[in-house]
Formats: C-alpha cells, sequence, structure tokens
C-alpha cells in the first residue's frame, strides 16, 4: 500500500500554515501518511547554538509552536507521524513545548520520541576526525568550540516509531533521513536494501525543502511561470513498496510540480551525482528519469543505491567573533556620485579609524552587490544610471564588537558628515558563529531513540 | 518534455532576436538554473528547455568558461557533471563564497542568487 509523505516546512523560518492544506489531503486520502517538518540548516544550526548559549531553555525552532498548533490535533486523531528536526540544539526543549501543545490539543498521553546522540561536543577532541572533503579550516581550538553535531541516518528514528512514538523530535540528522525513516518502519525495507534506500531517501531529498519541488523558488516571470505562488501548496510524495515515488501536491492549492521544478530541486545541493553521500546509502542518479504522469503529478524513476559510507559529517560551530552590517541609501539627481563618494569617505575613515585587521565589504546596492567579491571587483566596472535609487552597505567583522561597533557607527556618522541627501540609514551588529565541516567514524557515533517523558513539575501543574 | 515556447514575454525579458543560427544570447534563454550551498562550495544545477539544446550547453557551458565567470570570487575549482537524461548538467564551485553562509560579509552568504549570475553568461545560438 502506498506511503503519503507531506511536507510542513522546508527551511526555518517557512510559511507556518503550509502544513494546513497537506495534512488535509492526507485525511482525506485515508493513506498510511507522516508529515515532516525540516527546520534545521548549517545556519540555523548555529543560530540556534548561539541562542542556546544567551538563554539556557532556548535552542529549539523558535517557530515551533506555531507551526505545529494548526495540525498537531488533526495529526494525533488521524495517525500521521509527525517528525521534524526542530529539535535542533535542544531536542528536550522541544519535547516539552509538543507535549503542551498535544495537552492543549486534548492529547495528554502523546508518545514523543526523542533522538539521542548527534551531539558530541563532548568527546570531539578524542575522536578520529577527518576533514570534510571542501574544508580548509583546521578545527578550532577547544576555548573557541560552541558545538558538534553529527548527521545522523533513519536508524534511531526508526527506533523511535518502534517505540510508538507519534511525535519524533531530533536534532541533526540527515534531512531526508526525516522522510527515509517512515517509510522503512512501515515497509520494513531492509538496512542493506540500497536501491530502496536510495529511493527513499531522494523522496527526503525533494520533499525536504518544501515548496521548492512545486513551485517555489521556481517562477522567473515570462520564462517560467507558476500560477498562485501566495498560496503555493507544500509536497506530498506518494512512495510504494518497490521505491517508485510521485511528486504531488494537495488539489486547490497554488504551485505547480512539473518536469522542470523537480529536476531544479533533484540536483538541489548535490555536488557528484552518481555519489550523494547519506548517512544511510550513497545515492546514483546518473540513471534517474523524471516524467510527467499526469497534472500536477511527477514520476521519479531509476534512483540507484550503494552502500552506506563509513563516516558520518559533522557540523563544528566555534566563535566568529563579531560581524556588523550598516546602510544608507541615496536617490536621484546624481545619486550614483553621492554613494560612490560615500564609500570613498568611508574607506577613508576606516583606515585611520579601525585597526588593520578589521575585514570589511562595500556594496552599492543597484549597482553591484551579491553577484561582486568582498573586494569589490564589479562594483569598479559596472555601469549604473547616474540618476538612480542606490544603497550603500557596510559588513564588517572582528574579534572585538568594540571595532565592529566603531566601523556601523562611522556609517551612521554620514548622516551629518557625509555627501548630501543620504538617509535611512539601519545599523546592527551581532555575535558570530562559525561552521566548518568534518566526518567522524561512524563507530564513533551511538545513536539511539528514547520515549520522551515530561518532567514531574509539568505532571503536578497539569 | 514539450519543445520550449519562445514567448514574446521571453522576448522581452532576454531581448534580441529569435533563436537563429549564429545568434549570440544570454543562457537565460535556453535554459533554468538553481543553486545550492554547502559550506564554501556552490553547485549550479542548469537544464536546457529544450533538450535539443543540450549539447550546445555541453560544448559551450564549459568548466574553464564557468571557472573565469566566477574567478572574481575566489573560485578554485568547477567539476561539471553531465545529466543527459535530464538535459542538464550540475557545475560544482569550490571556494567561491568567500566564507560561506556562516562566514561571508556578502548580503548573500548563500550564494543562492549565483544561478542567475551562470544564466547570464552568453551562448552561440549554431
Amino acid at each position: 500500500m502506498t506511503f503519503l509523505l507531506g511536507s510542513g516546512a522546508g527551511f526555518s523560518g517557512d510559511r507556518t500554515d503550509a502544513a494546513i492544506p497537506v495534512v488535509a489531503e492526507l485525511i482525506r486520502r485515508g493513506q498510511p501518511s507522516a508529515l515532516v517538518f525540516e527546520t534545521l540548516g548549517e545556519r540555523t544550526l548555529a543560530a540556534a547554538h548561539r541562542a542556546m548559549r544567551d538563554e539556557p531553555d532556548a535552542g529549539y525552532e523558535p517557530l515551533l509552536a506555531e507551526l505545529l498548533t494548526p495540525v498537531l490535533g488533526d495529526c494525533l486523531s488521524h495517525g500521521i507521524t509527525i517528525l521534524g528536526n526542530f529539535g535542533a540544539a535542544n531536542p528536550d526543549g522541544a519535547c516539552h513545548v509538543v507535549a503542551e501543545l498535544a495537552e492543549r490539543a486534548g492529547f495528554p498521553h502523546t508518545r514523543i520520541g526523542r533522538v539521542h546522540g548527534d551531539d558530541i561536543r563532548a568527546h570531539l577532541s578524542n575522536l578520529d576526525l577527518q576533514r570534510w572533503e571542501a574544508e580548509n579550516r583546521d578545527l578550532p581550538g577547544e576555548e573557541a568550540l560552541i558545538s558538534a553535531n553529527v548527521y545522523l541516518g533513519a536508524v534511531p528514528l526508526t527506533e523511535a516509531l518502534a517505540l510508538g512514538a507519534e511525535v519524533v523530535v531530533t536534532g541533526r540528522v540527515a534531512d531526508p533521513a526525516l522522510f527515509l525513516a517512515p517509510l522503512v518502519h512501515h515497509f520494513g525495507w531492509a538496512w542493506d536494501d540500497w536501491d530502496r534506500l536510495a529511493a527513499g531517501m531522494m523522496a527526503g531529498h525533494l520533499a525536504e525543502c518544501g515548496a521548492q519541488v512545486s513551485g517555489g523558488y521556481f517562477a522567473d516571470p515570462g520564462c517560467k511561470d507558476v500560477p498562485n505562488l501566495a498560496t503555493v501548496g507544500y509536497p506530498i510524495i506518494e512512495v510504494e513498496e518497490d521505491g517508485s515515488l510521485v511528486v504531488t501536491k494537495p488539489p486547490g492549492t497554488g504551485g505547480c510540480v512539473t518536469e522542470r521544478t523537480v529536476k531544479e530541486q533533484l540536483l538541489y545541493e548535490v555536488h557528484d551525482p552518481a555519489n550523494y553521500l547519506t548517512p544511510d546509502v550513497v545515492v546514483d542518479l546518473t540513471s534517474v528519469e523524471v516524467r510527467q504522469v499526469g497534472p500536477d503529478r511527477v514520476a521519479v524513476s531509476g534512483i540507484r543505491g550503494k552502500p552506506a559510507p563509513q563516516r558520518l559529517k559533522t557540523t563544528v560551530c566555534y566563535e566568529g567573533g563579531w560581524q556588523g552590517e550598516a546602510e544608507i541609501s541615496y536617490a536621484g539627481p546624481n545619486a550614483l556620485a553621492r554613494a560612490q563618494l560615500a564609500a570613498q569617505v568611508l574607506r577613508e575613515r576606516l583606515g585611520f579609524r579601525a585597526p588593520p585587521e578589521l575585514r570589511t565589504r562595500l556594496d552599492i546596492v543597484g549597482l553591484a552587490s551579491v553577484f561582486d567579491s568582498d573586494a569589490g571587483d564589479l562594483q569598479r566596472t559596472a555601469i549604473g544610471a547616474g540618476n538612480g535609487d542606490y544603497r550603500l552597505r557596510l559588513a564588517a567583522e572582528h574579534a572585538e564588537r568594540r571595532w565592529v561597533e566603531r566601523a556601523t557607527q562611522e556609517l551612521l556618522a554620514l548622516y551629518c558628515a557625509g555627501p548630501a541627501g543620504g538617509g535611512g540609514v539601519r545599523r546592527h551588529y551581532q555575535r558570530r558563529v562559525c561552521t566548518a565541516s568534518y566526518l567522524v567514524k561512524r563507530s564513533d557515533v551511538e545513536a539511539f531513540a528514547t520515549l520522551f517523558e515530561k518532567r514531574s513539575e509539568y505532571h503536578a501543574a497539569s | 518534455m514539450p519543445p520550449v515556447e519562445l514567448t514574446q514575454a521571453r522576448l522581452a525579458v532576454d531581448g534580441g532576436d529569435p533563436l537563429a543560427d549564429g545568434a549570440t544570447v544570454p543562457l537565460h534563454r535556453l535554459a533554468h538554473a538553481r543553486a545550492g550551498d554547502k559550506g564554501d562550495r556552490l553547485n549550479l544545477a542548469l537544464f536546457a528547455y529544450d533538450p535539443d539544446h543540450y549539447a550546445l550547453l555541453m560544448e559551450q557551458v564549459t568548466e574553464a568558461r564557468v571557472l573565469a565567470l566566477f574567478a572574481h570570487r575566489g573560485a578554485s575549482r568547477v567539476r561539471r557533471y553531465p545529466m543527459p537524461g535530464l538535459a542538464g548538467m550540475n557545475l560544482v564551485i569550490d571556494d567561491v563564497l568567500q566564507g560561506g553562509v556562516n562566514g561571508a560579509l556578502n548580503l548573500d552568504g548563500h550564494g543562492k542568487t549565483l544561478s542567475f549570475l551562470l544564466l547570464g553568461m552568453t551562448v552561440a545560438v549554431k
């Protein structure tokens, strides 16, 4: 029997009403199904660790309650398993929130599974580490180290499901493993059935970024038009026991599922398509076929699998000093020359008001920015209209907060002391957390699942 | 897959003439792309709208040309993985994000916008 995988979120900060039509369709179909919230990127894990350092009860997905509240009761009452990496740096904190939300929705005895073992910070220094292939940086010193989390595979998640978990809370796991786990649990696939594991992993890969497979992040007006993007439907993947799969979305939603939307997502964040590394299987996409089989229905076939790698990827977060940004706008007659003069003044000021190791970058938004290098190569040769609408942006980084503050303050001072007509200054600065990637031996990682037990004081309160 | 529809809107977006032999057009006319990042490494998945243009992409969107396009950002290496079954290719570019999502000073630390830097590359229709 077909198993349905629904996506409720594809990143931290995703739409919090996206899961509603997905769950409605899963209920309407009445087939075995799971709903997955993928909310943990390299950026968000760093943010979670930073949040937890300032406030020990934080560190899980900040939008957790907003994401779950609209659908939790419906999922629990219809047997739709929920899985999410919304535990981030603090899975226990997330479990507490889920327990409270379930209680409020009328399900006080909800079984919440919690996956352990991704956090290897405590014994990192004793492990045999290799650099990930595209990593140039050495492991930071112990004093700078904030966290180290392994990308776990689907095995401990299936353990949670075997314990009867209705909601599975994880920290760092490979994103598609959130989708593979309920498939393995449902179909009873073997852990060396590489082709099926690969197909299940790719079902997860296609759905893990939410709308990115169903018309989100795709529209290019006049070239790739997408209907009703404001109400884009998040994906549902239909998976059969033999690993064949169809990508679709809830009826009545916006967006589209076409060969083109599926192809773009198929290779998203993939490097060598013959060896897409995941914790549970190495996926080979070289024979993959993508075929439209109906309106908003695309079949993906030909996915092959190879034995799982011996090492697992680990993200290490460490202190990165301070980073700040500040911006000011110039518009109307001669705006470009005024913005360029402002940049020149700022460069000159920072030359004697800040230490040489202050790392800075200046963009003129409207002339050259996101495509440019830190050195501003494109900005020097770009041709912009003299009287446009430009925004000078400064970014600065230093180990000490005071120099980043000083740099952004120098931009603020352009108000009164810079060129004519500058306005709309915004400035902010924050601690920066850097990340680097390493590989650990699979045998050094001990991953397992438990059922979450509510705190006794929580029982007392309820 | 249906043939590419060269609508008036498409022509208005990129300008120039309809696809005639010898015309030079932005890649954006012939292909679509998506960027993804891991650390300081970027991948650009590029697909021909019309599978008949796959050979042209393979001939002209070379590792050397892509490396040159991203040279100002410090790109150190480009590897190209042809995907003929999808009428596309995966381009993997190392050291192009100047620090990556948690280290870059660029507004777009992920490099998400860079798929459209690639699509600005010109190709000659033969």
